[in-house]
């Protein structure tokens, strides 16, 4: 039976398309319907789960990852526009006692409860930062650019507090 | 005081693998073999279903199976039931009788999302598909999917056995003294509010993995305790507990909405079984919407009556509690057995008469939701007590100061017959007021003005009430590898256990901190225990563990004083050390454990904490706003907090729940509302871009500050924390936006405070 699944690639095993990128400074591949999203490839090829899926809207910022060095949510493009470009997991900025600075701000400043949100926020973090390199980053900058990260369990307040720390250095 | 003990800002130990993507939350898992279900859902608000073809759907690519309502209940498969029907008494005398929420709908669909068919295939895009191909023939039915849809005379009748859409009808406190109080009042001040439709909205969506090993159904799921899941899904798959495991590793996030069990838990179980395969189901955001249980949705009609010197005599209040079309495991009880006996607050009202009627709709169930039915009590009475002042020309702080439960009244015997044990509230508003400088108040409303702007202030002194009940279960244990193994009933979703329960333990033992490591969350590893609910987990967990700790020092004891020969009675235990007063010999514990161990029977103990006794953490929110006239905009300019939650155990983590539950009410106050239209019944609200949840720029920082009055009912003086901030926080916040707009004429206001309403009540004022 032909049907319209078959056309848009979902649900056939016909179309598949090979990627090629770089993942956490590694070079990955992998077969993929042309419809698979960038956090799919990373969750279910990759077995890298520290990237979310929090919504279908792409309002949520759980699957926030850096695309060329931005903060992107992974959730909005396709695995396949990711082939020669450089992808940044959670899992690739920091390990247990080798911590990026923003990782160790939302642990000393008490920036995550459930953590469910927390990738995605430390991935937003870091480019807020860069973004804002060499100015005086206000809580309002912050709040303002974490305009595209939902977290329910911590009110913002430490996250917040974090990434200001991080800003600060300390 | 210990570095790691009680009342230290110890850093979480969890927070390692959560800011390293380390987390294993339930859609992180997966089991070789495995295949994905998917669920059909009704699109319709109510539907007679005539029948439902799966022929082509089953002869579908990859398709392994497909379920009906028909084939559970074929196959034997029971209902989800209510704990609550056979325990409720209806103000008539009768008992709530219920029946059960069927897994999968049977004739009829009573709400957009209800299932209708279960599908499980080789990929979950192979589910979808095929669930394209069932063919559902069914009449749709008038719905009545908003509470107010469903109350009013004129509504369609949802179900044969209630009349008028009424599930119960349910009544506290003594009627003839109320009615001989009003009768007596100089004053009588009533108000009609809404407590509007939450989703809940953790950020983790719901998610389900089931298999079946070794002749054993194992569920891995997000859950607020493992126990209670393996007590009521055992019956509904007609399987003895032993023989159903539950897993639960890490959860993102649940307030209240995990706690219970879902149609999907029942089915990826039942559909391991059939294939004998592990089945996978992942919902996404969409579906949270539609199938995850909401919170709050009542109507409050309140009435308050006072003597000449403003004086509280007696307060009335009939809520009206959208139960949604199935009645919740807990549903029934949240407005009454939970909330109504915070009906009246921290103020000394002698007389105290509250009802709640229950109603079905056409909507997902409602159950409880962080402060379920403690929120709904606070902001009954702290909007009731502004609206009085404004009537009786009192200021906010006057009219509180007037009614509430003074320090000599306490431990205090209220009318709805319960005790509150402890508390400052008095001096916890006044020092939220001077904190707030509430006195120069005036100046910066006149600031404002200057900007155009309309600025208010407001407050709430809320009390709520930490659900003593039951019990909780711990134990303590000394594995080889040097650890201590930490076991507890309870269930983190991100309230920090792992950190919070090991200082406890720390403090109890003089163990070595780092050297704790908590078991929960698996039904093999932890025989039993109550689960995570009402904020009760901190004083009920350290119950258990003193209890444990007891057993584990008079077993030290005992076998030091058998390695020195000496009398039990000799041996000593302080900071972690066995001391024989005698011989001046030492032994550490965990040299004791090791060497009790090697001998035989060890140190490792375990205890039950029967507890009936409910904590009353309370405090005083401050709130200014400032709106812009021209939108309606509100702007929370500046939020503060005195909070008295007992003795605190780690003021880092309990900051956290403090700023995350106030803006959690923050987001019911200004933003949130799941909504239905009223003539079709489908979900208006069904996606982020639609229901509105606080984001980083919604809010200004929080001010939290603690009076810590220890309990004199529960271990170590806790009070418990995890709900009061949402308790508290939304009557602050409208009390701060209707002060705001009091200027223009405006006395009423609903919650959301959302632009477009605040713009409507500024225009319909003029
Ligand atoms: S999952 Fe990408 S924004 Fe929510
Ligand atoms: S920490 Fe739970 S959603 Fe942000």
């Amino acid at each position: 039976m032909t049907g319209f699944a078959d056309f848009i690639g979902g649900f056939g095993d016909i179309m598949t398309v090979k990627v090629t990128t770089t993942v956490n400074g590694k070079p990955v591949s992998g077969d993929v319907e042309p419809n698979t999203l960038l956090v799919e490839f990373v969750r279910e090829n990759l077995g890298l789960t520290g990237t979310h899926v929090g919504c279908d809207t792409s309002q949520c910022g759980a699957c926030t990852v850096h695309f060329d060095g931005k903060p992107v949510k992974s959730c909005t493009i396709l695995a396949v526009q990711a082939e020669g470009h450089q992808v940044v997991t959670i899992e690739g900025i920091g390990q247990p006692g080798n911590l990026h600075p923003m990782q160790a701000a939302f642990q000393e400043n008490h920036g995550l409860q459930c953590g469910f949100c927390t990738p995605g926020m430390i991935m937003a973090g870091i480019g807020i930062v860069e973004r804002n390199k060499g100015t005086n980053l206000s809580e309002e900058t912050i709040r303002a650019e974490l305009e595209g990260n939902i977290c329910r369990c911590t009110g913002y307040h430490n996250i917040v507090k974090s990434i200001a720390a991080a800003a600060r250095g300390n | 005081m210990r570095k790691f003990g009680i009342g230290q800002p110890v850093r979480r130990v969890e927070d390692v693998r959560f800011i390293t993507g380390a987390g294993a939350y339930t859609d992180d898992l997966n089991l070789p073999g495995q295949a994905y279900g998917y669920l059909l859902r009704s699109p319709w608000a109510h539907a007679a279903i005539r029948s439902i073809d799966v022929s082509a759907a089953r002869a579908a690519d990859g398709v392994l199976g497909i379920w009906t309502g028909a084939d559970l209940a074929a196959a034997g498969v029971g209902d989800l039931p209510c704990a609550i029907s056979g325990v409720l008494r209806n103000r008539d005398g009768s008992v709530l009788e219920v029946a059960g929420r069927a897994v999968l709908a049977r004739d009829r669909a009573m709400h957009v999302g209800d299932g209708l068919a279960f599908i499980v295939a080789e990929t979950l895009a192979k589910a979808k598909a095929a669930a394209e191909l069932i063919v559902v023939d069914a009449e749709e039915l008038p719905a009545a999917a908003n509470l107010a849809d469903a109350v009013h005379g004129e509504a369609p009748r949802l179900r044969e056995s209630a009349p008028g859409n009424i599930c119960f009808d349910w009544e506290g406190g003594d009627a003839a003294a109320v009615d001989g109080a009003f009768g007596q009042a100089a004053h009588v001040t009533s108000i009609d509010l809404l407590h509007n439709r939450l989703a809940p909205s953790p950020i983790e969506p719901r998610a389900a993995l089931g298999h079946v090993d070794d002749g054993r159904h194992v569920l891995r799921t997000s859950t607020q305790g493992a126990n209670l899941f393996q007590r009521v899904i055992a019956p509904v798959l007609g399987i003895d507990q032993e023989a159903l495991r539950i897993i639960t590793a890490d959860v993102g996030g649940s307030f209240g909405m995990k706690e219970f069990i879902y149609p999907e838990h029942i089915l990826v179980l039942f559909a391991a079984e059939k294939l004998g395969r592990p089945v996978k189901w992942s919902g996404d955001r969409s579906e949270s919407f539609m199938s995850d249980l909401h919170g709050r949705d009542v109507i409050s009609h309140a009435e308050i009556a006072f003597d000449a010197d403003g004086r509280a005599t007696s307060l009335r209040v009939h809520n009206r509690a959208n139960m949604g079309a199935y009645v919740s495991l807990f549903g029934p009880g949240i407005q009454t057995l939970g909330g109504a006996r915070l009906t009246g607050g921290l103020y000394a009202i002698p007389a105290i008469n509250v009802r709640v009627t229950g109603y079905y709709s056409n909507s997902v169930p409602v159950d409880a939701y962080r402060g379920a039915g403690r929120p709904e009590a606070a902001y009954v009475i702290e909007r009731l007590m502004n609206k009085a002042a404004r009537e009786l020309g009192l200021a906010p702080d006057e009219i509180r100061r007037r009614n509430f439960i003074r320090p000599s009244q306490l431990p205090y015997r209220h009318p709805l017959g319960f005790v509150f044990d402890s508390g400052a509230f008095e001096a916890n508003m006044d020092e939220a007021m001077r904190l707030a400088d509430w006195a120069g108040f005036p100046a910066r409303r006149d600031g404002a003005r200057a900007r155009g702007r309309l600025r208010g202030i407001g407050m709430s002194c809320y009390i709520e009430s930490s659900v003593g009940f039951g019990y909780e279960a711990a134990e303590i244990r000394f594995p080889e590898d040097g650890t201590i193994e930490i076991v507890a009933g309870t269930m983190s979703a991100g309230q920090g256990h792992e950190t919070v329960w090991a200082q406890i333990v720390t403090e109890q033992l003089g163990v070595p901190f780092e050297a704790i490591r908590l078991v929960q969350g698996d039904t093999d590893r932890v025989k039993t225990g109550g689960g995570t609910a009402g904020s009760r987990s901190t004083y009920m967990v350290a119950g258990a563990f003193r209890l444990s700790a007891d057993q584990v020092i008079d077993k030290g004891k005992a076998f030091v004083a058998m390695l020195l020969g000496e009398p039990p009675e000799s041996i000593e235990f302080s900071d972690g050390m066995f001391r024989s007063a005698g011989s001046n010999r030492s032994m550490s514990i965990m040299e004791t454990a090791a060497a009790a161990r090697r001998d035989g029977e060890g140190l490792d103990s375990g205890a039950t904490f029967n507890h009936d006794i409910s904590t009353f953490p309370n405090g005083c929110h401050v709130c200014e706003v400032e709106i812009d006239p021209d939108t309606g905009k509100v702007e929370v300019v500046r939020y503060l907090v005195v909070d008295d939650f007992g003795r605190i155990v780690n003021p880092m983590v309990v900051d956290g729940q403090v700023h995350g539950g106030i803006v959690q009410g923050l987001g019911q106050a200004l933003m949130e509302h799941s909504l239905h239209d009223p003539e079709t019944g489908q979900l208006v609200t069904g996606s982020f871009m639609d229901y509105a949840l606080p984001r980083a720029d919604d809010l200004c920082a929080i001010e939290s500050s603690y009076n810590e009055v220890p309990c004199t009912t529960s271990p170590y003086g806790v009070k418990g924390c995890g709900e009061a901030g949402t308790t508290g926080a939304c009557p602050a916040i409208m009390n701060a936006v209707l002060d705001a707009l009091a200027e223009r004429g405006v006395t009423e206001l609903d919650m959301p405070a959302t632009p477009l309403r605040v713009w409507q009540a500024l225009r319909g004022a003029r």
